[in-house]
C-alpha cells in the first residue's frame, strides 16, 4: 500500500475489496509475470489490509511522467483505467485476465498485465505504457526492429509485447535466441508473429551492443 | 487499354521486394486505433447477459432492477418469453451504460426465468448423440469391396481431431452511433465493404445509412465477415439511448463460446495398398459437428490431395449439438481433412514397412499436380534432414526422448476476388489509390502500395493509400486467400488507367504517341529514349485544372493472367517426444509452399509461419472441452484454452517456390494453404517417435501416455 492513503479509505474489513484477497485470487491460477510479482510484494508488505469502496475513490495515477487524477471504484483494474479513462489504448485487452499480456505495462520498471493490478494499487508508482516507452530511444529501436524482421501481423498483442521485451531486454541486455524464448513466454500472439519477435529482439540487441554500449 | 500485365521479374523495383509492413511502427507503438480502441465523446459501454444453460426455454425476463440502476441508459430484452436457448452464451438482453462495470452490474440484475431443456454437447463418441446424429450420405466410386479383398495390405485407424475457437486477439464487437437515421459502424471485420449492408439487413434499413470505418483489426481467421446477433444489439441500444456511441465487446470467455469455431472430425479410415505401395482404395466413415447447424463437413474431400484413389467409400454423419454454430476457420475444412488422410496414409506407410516419403511420393499420380507434390516432397526432405532422421517407426534408439519426423499435405485456391480500386492523380503530383478493402495483418496495405507505386513509376511514400471505410470503392471480403489477388489486380488496373490519362496529357510535350510512353523512377519518358522525359509533378502540372480518377477492377471471370488459384504444399514436422512424461516438443517444421507471383516475400513468409504456428496449437495444446453435465465450455480462458507461445514452436523453415514459372501464374493468395498439413505432420512425426499412434488430437501428455500404455497392453 502506498503511505499516501487515497480518499475515501474505510475501516471495514468485511465488505468491498482487500488488495491480498484480490491477488491471492489472481495468483491461484498463476503462470502470469505480473500476478507473481505482486503477489511477492503483497506478502511482504503489512499484514492488515486497509479497505476502500465499494463507492469511488480518488487517485492519482502517475503515467509516462505525468499526475492524472480521477476518481474510480476499487475494482477498477489498471488496464481499464489506462483504456476507458484516459484514453491510452496501446495496451489492449485481449482476454480479459491475465492469460495473454496483450496488456503489458511497466510499473516502477517491472513488466507487470495491467488487467491484473487494481488501479487504486497502481497510486504511487511509475506506471511507462508503450505510448510514453515508444518515445525513448532504445524502445523506439526494438520497434523498429518488430518492423524489420516483421513481428506482426494483426498488431493487437504487438505493443504488450515490445513492452515486454523492453522490460526483457532491461533484464537481459545481450540474450540468446533461447533466452528470448524464455523470457517473452508470458506473452500470446494467435496470428503466430514469434519468428519475426525472436529476430526482432536478438537484433535489437545485438545492434545497440546490449547495455554496454546503451 | 493499357498492357496491365506484370512487369518482368528482372525489371520489378518494389513488386516481389522484401518491404517492411508500411502500418507496423503504427501499430507496434501502440498509435493504431482499433474499434475497440475507440473513446468517442458521450460514449456508453454495452454489455450482453448470454444464457447459462445450454439448451431452456425463457420462461420470463424481468430488467427492471437493472433499469433502475443509475448510469444505466438502455436496456434490452434479447430472448423474448417463450424462447428456446439452444446453446450456452446465446445472447438474452444487453444493456448500455455510462460506465462498463455500470453496464456489467445492470446485466447481472436481470433476473431471468429458464426452464431447463436437455442437451447434448460433446460428440467424441457418435454412439451417446442419440438422434442428434444426422447420415450426411455416402459416395461410393469404383469397387471399394473388391479392391479391398485383392488388396495385399489393409490398414485401419481411428482418428479425432476435436472443436477449435478462431480466439482472434481483439475480442468481437462494436462502436456504433445511430440515431434512428444515420450510422456510424466501427467493427472489427473481414468485409468492410460488406458488412454495412449486412446490418442494414437486419435492422432493415437502407445501407446507404450505414458509414463503416476499421482502420485496424485484430484478427479475423473466418470469424469476423457478418454484423452478428451482437451488432444489431448495440445499433438498438444506441438507438434506445437517443443516437449515443455504443461500444459492445464480447469478454474473452463469451468471444470463445460463441463467435467461432470450427468442425470436430472423427472416424474410421481404411486404407487398400499392393505391396510396392501404390494405394488401391479408401473408405472412411467419419462424423463431425459444427455446433446446432450440424455438421458443415464435406466429407468429399476425402482422400485430401490425393482424390483419384481410383476405389472410394465416404461415408459422413453431421452432429447438431447444444453449441454455438460453426464459421469458417482459416481454410475450412481442409486442416481438418487434411490431418486424418496424411495420418492414414502414414498408417499405411508403417503397415508395409515403407519409408512414408516414398509412399506420398509413389501415389502422386492420384493428385492434381503430380510432379509439384513430387518436387515439394524431395525439397522438404532435402530441408528436413530425412535420410539422415528418419527412421522405421518406433525405431528411435535408447533413452526416454524419442525423435521423429512426419509429412502433411495441402492444397488450396487463393485466387483473386471481386475488387475495386480508384487511382486519383492531382495536378500537384500527389497520389491518392482507395479501396474499400480491409488489412487483416496479413499485409494488405503494404502490397497495395508497392502496386500501385511501380506501376506508376514511383517511390512508396508518393502513394496515399486509403482502406478501411464503406466510402471507398468496394472489395470483397478478406476470406479463402482472395484478397492479395484481388485488390494488386484491381490497383494496377486503376493505376495504369490513371497513368493512361497522365500520358495523354504530357504525349505532345514529348512528341511521342501514348503508347510510347513509360513512368519510370519518377518521371514520364519515351520508351527507349529516356532523355526525352519529363519529371513526375511537372507532368502532373500539364494537368491544369483537371484531376484524374479512375477506376480498375479485378473481375474473378477474367483476371487477364494478373491472379489465378491452385497450389499445393508439404510440410515435414520433426519432433521430440518424453515418452516417461508424454511431452511433445517440436524441433522444426519445414514448410514447403507452391505460390504464384509473390509481391511481397517477407509478408508472405510471415503468413507461411503463423499458418503453421496456429495450426500446431491444435496438434498440441488447443481444444474446445465441453461439459456433459452443465452443457457449457469448460475453458473459456486463456489460461485453459491453450495457445502456443514463443518457447513451443521449434524454429519453422519455409521455402517458397520463387521462380519464373511459377511467377507466370500471377498472384495466388498464400493465408491459408500452409495451415493445412502442420497438423498432420505433427502426428506422423509423433507416431514415428514413439512407434504408436496418438490417435487424438491435441497430442497432450495424457493422450501420449495413454498410446502408449495401450501398446503396451
Amino acid at each position: 500500500m502506498s503511505s499516501k492513503k487515497p480518499t475515501g479509505v474505510t475501516e471495514k474489513p468485511k465488505k468491498g475489496f482487500s488488495r491480498r484477497g484480490f491477488l491471492r485470487g489472481v495468483g491461484v491460477s498463476g503462470g502470469a509475470i505480473g500476478a507473481g510479482v505482486l503477489e511477492r510484494e503483497a506478502e511482504a508488505a503489512q499484514p492488515a489490509a486497509a479497505v476502500h469502496g465499494p463507492g469511488e475513490v480518488a487517485i492519482t495515477l502517475r503515467i509516462n511522467g505525468k499526475a492524472h487524477s480521477l476518481s474510480v471504484e476499487p475494482r477498477l483494474t489498471l488496464l481499464d483505467a489506462l483504456r476507458d479513462r484516459l484514453n491510452t489504448t496501446g495496451a489492449k485487452r485481449a482476454c480479459d485476465r491475465f492469460g495473454c499480456g496483450a496488456c503489458t505495462v511497466l510499473m516502477s520498471g517491472k513488466a507487470v498485465y495491467a488487467c491484473s493490478v487494481l488501479a487504486i494499487d497502481a497510486q504511487g508508482k511509475e506506471i511507462q505504457t508503450i505510448e510514453g516507452l515508444a518515445a525513448e530511444p532504445r524502445t523506439r529501436a526494438l520497434i523498429n526492429a518488430f518492423v524489420e524482421h516483421d513481428g506482426q501481423q494483426c498488431g493487437y498483442c504487438t505493443p504488450g509485447f515490445v513492452v515486454a521485451a523492453k522490460a526483457f531486454l532491461d533484464r537481459n541486455p545481450s540474450p540468446t535466441e533461447q533466452q528470448v524464448r524464455d523470457g517473452l513466454g508470458g506473452n500470446l500472439c494467435r496470428c503466430g508473429s514469434y519468428m519475426g519477435i525472436r529476430k526482432a529482439v536478438v537484433g535489437v540487441s545485438r545492434q545497440t551492443g546490449g547495455a554496454k554500449n546503451a | 487499354m493499357p498492357d496491365y500485365k506484370w512487369p518482368p521479374m528482372d525489371k520489378r523495383r518494389l513488386i516481389g521486394k522484401p518491404i517492411s509492413r508500411l502500418d507496423g511502427a503504427e501499430k507496434a507503438s501502440g498509435r493504431a486505433k482499433y474499434s475497440s480502441d475507440l473513446n468517442l465523446p458521450g460514449m456508453l459501454f454495452g454489455a450482453l447477459l448470454t444464457s447459462p444453460h445450454a439448451h431452456a426455454r425463457v420462461r420470463s425476463i424481468d430488467t427492471s432492477e437493472a433499469e433502475k440502476t443509475a448510469g444505466v441508459k438502455a436496456v434490452r430484452v434479447i430472448a423474448t418469453p417463450g424462447t428456446e436457448i439452444r446453446w450456452a452464451g446465446a445472447e438474452v438482453a444487453a444493456v448500455a451504460a455510462t460506465k462498463e462495470e455500470i453496464a456489467r452490474d445492470a446485466v447481472r440484475k436481470i433476473k431471468v426465468d429458464y426452464e431447463v431443456l436437455p442437451h447434448v454437447v460433446r460428440e467424441d463418441k457418435l454412439s451417446e448423440v442419440g438422434t442428434r446424429a444426422k447420415p450426411a450420405g455416402e459416395t461410393v466410386s469404383g469397387d471399394p469391396d473388391a479392391a479391398f479383398k485383392e488388396a495385399d495390405v489393409v490398414s485401419e485407424g481411428e482418428y479425432g481431431i476435436p472443436v477449435l475457437a478462431h480466439c482472434c486477439m481483439e475480442p468481437h464487437g462494436q462502436v456504433i452511433a445511430w440515431d434512428g437515421k444515420q450510422m456510424t459502424y466501427y467493427p472489427t471485420t473481414q468485409g468492410v465493404s460488406a458488412i454495412g449492408p449486412d446490418l442494414a439487413k437486419t435492422l432493415e434499413i437502407p445501407a446507404t445509412s450505414v458509414h463503416v470505418q476499421q482502420q485496424h483489426m485484430g484478427g479475423g481467421f473466418g470469424s469476423k465477415f457478418q454484423s452478428d446477433l451482437w451488432g444489431a444489439e448495440c445499433a438498438r441500444l444506441s438507438r434506445a439511448s437517443g443516437g449515443s456511441p455504443v461500444k459492445l465487446f464480447l469478454d474473452r470467455a463469451t468471444d470463445l463460446v460463441i463467435a467461432g469455431v470450427r468442425p470436430s472430425l472423427w472416424g474410421k479410415v481404411k486404407l487398400a495398398a499392393k505391396k510396392d505401395g501404390t494405394i488401391t482404395a479408401w473408405q472412411s466413415e467419419t462424423w463431425s459437428t459444427g455446433g446446432f447447424g450440424g455438421g458443415g463437413l464435406n466429407a468429399d474431400l476425402f482422400p485430401y490431395v490425393y482424390r483419384e484413389v481410383p476405389n472410394r467409400r465416404i461415408q459422413h454423419t453431421a452432429v447438431s449439438l447444444n453449441a454455438a454454430s460453426q464459421r469458417a476457420w482459416r481454410a475450412p475444412m481442409h486442416p481438418q481433412v487434411s490431418f486424418i488422410t496424411a495420418v492414414a496414409m502414414e498408417d499405411m506407410a508403417a503397415s508395409l514397412k515403407m519409408d512414408p516419403l516414398e509412399l506420398f511420393s509413389k501415389n502422386a499420380n492420384y493428385t492434381a499436380r503430380a510432379e509439384v507434390y513430387r518436387a515439394q516432397l524431395k525439397k522438404a526432405a532435402e530441408l528436413a534432414g530425412w535420410s539422415k532422421l528418419w527412421h522405421a517407426r518406433g525405431d528411435s534408439g535408447k533413452g526416454p526422448i524419442k525423435r521423429g519426423l512426419g509429412i502433411g499435405i495441402s492444397t488450396w485456391g487463393g485466387a483473386g476476388h471481386a475488387s475495386q480500386c480508384r487511382t486519383t492523380i492531382h495536378p500537384d503530383g500527389s497520389v491518392v489509390v482507395e479501396l474499400g478493402t480491409q488489412d487483416l495483418g496479413t499485409g494488405t496495405r503494404t502490397v497495395i502500395t508497392q502496386v500501385a507505386a511501380e506501376s506508376l513509376g514511383l517511390p512508396i511514400n508518393a502513394i496515399k493509400l486509403n482502406i478501411g471505410d464503406n466510402k471507398y470503392p468496394p472489395s470483397n471480403p478478406s476470406g479463402g486467400s482472395t484478397t492479395v489477388g484481388g485488390v494488386c489486380s484491381s490497383t494496377r488496373k486503376s493505376a495504369l488507367n490513371a497513368l493512361e490519362k497522365l500520358f495523354a496529357a504530357v504525349a505532345p510535350a514529348l512528341g511521342a504517341p501514348v503508347d510510347q510512353l513509360e513512368a519510370v523512377d519518377g518521371k514520364i519518358q519515351v520508351k527507349g529514349n529516356p532523355a526525352k522525359n519529363i519529371a513526375w509533378k511537372a507532368a502532373c502540372q500539364k494537368l491544369g485544372m483537371q484531376t484524374i480518377s479512375e477506376m480498375g477492377a479485378n473481375d474473378p471471370r477474367a483476371t487477364l493472367g494478373l491472379n489465378t488459384g491452385g497450389v499445393g504444399g508439404i510440410q515435414i514436422a520433426d519432433v521430440s517426444v518424453d515418452v516417461e512424461t508424454g511431452v511433445v516438443k517440436l524441433n522444426r517444421i519445414v514448410i514447403v509452399q507452391d505460390c504464384g507471383l509473390i509481391v511481397n516475400p517477407k509478408t508472405s513468409e510471415s503468413q507461411c509461419f503463423g499458418a503453421a504456428t496456429m495450426a500446431l496449437c491444435g496438434a498440441l495444446m488447443e481444444e474446445r472441452v465441453m461439459d456433459r453435465v452443465t452443457g457449457r465450455m469448460l475453458n473459456t480462458g486463456l489460461d485453459f484454452y491453450k495457445l502456443a507461445g514463443i518457447s513451443d514452436i521449434g524454429n519453422i523453415i519455409v521455402h517458397l517456390d520463387i521462380s519464373p514459372e511459377h511467377d507466370a501464374r500471377g498472384i495466388i493468395g498464400l493465408g491459408e494453404p500452409p495451415v493445412n498439413p502442420t497438423i498432420g505432420a505433427i502426428s506422423n512425426a509423433v507416431a514415428n517417435a514413439i512407434g504408436v499412434r496418438v490417435p487424438t488430437v491435441p497430442m497432450t501428455p495424457d493422450r501420449v501416455l495413454a498410446a502408449l500404455e495401450r501398446r503396451k497392453a
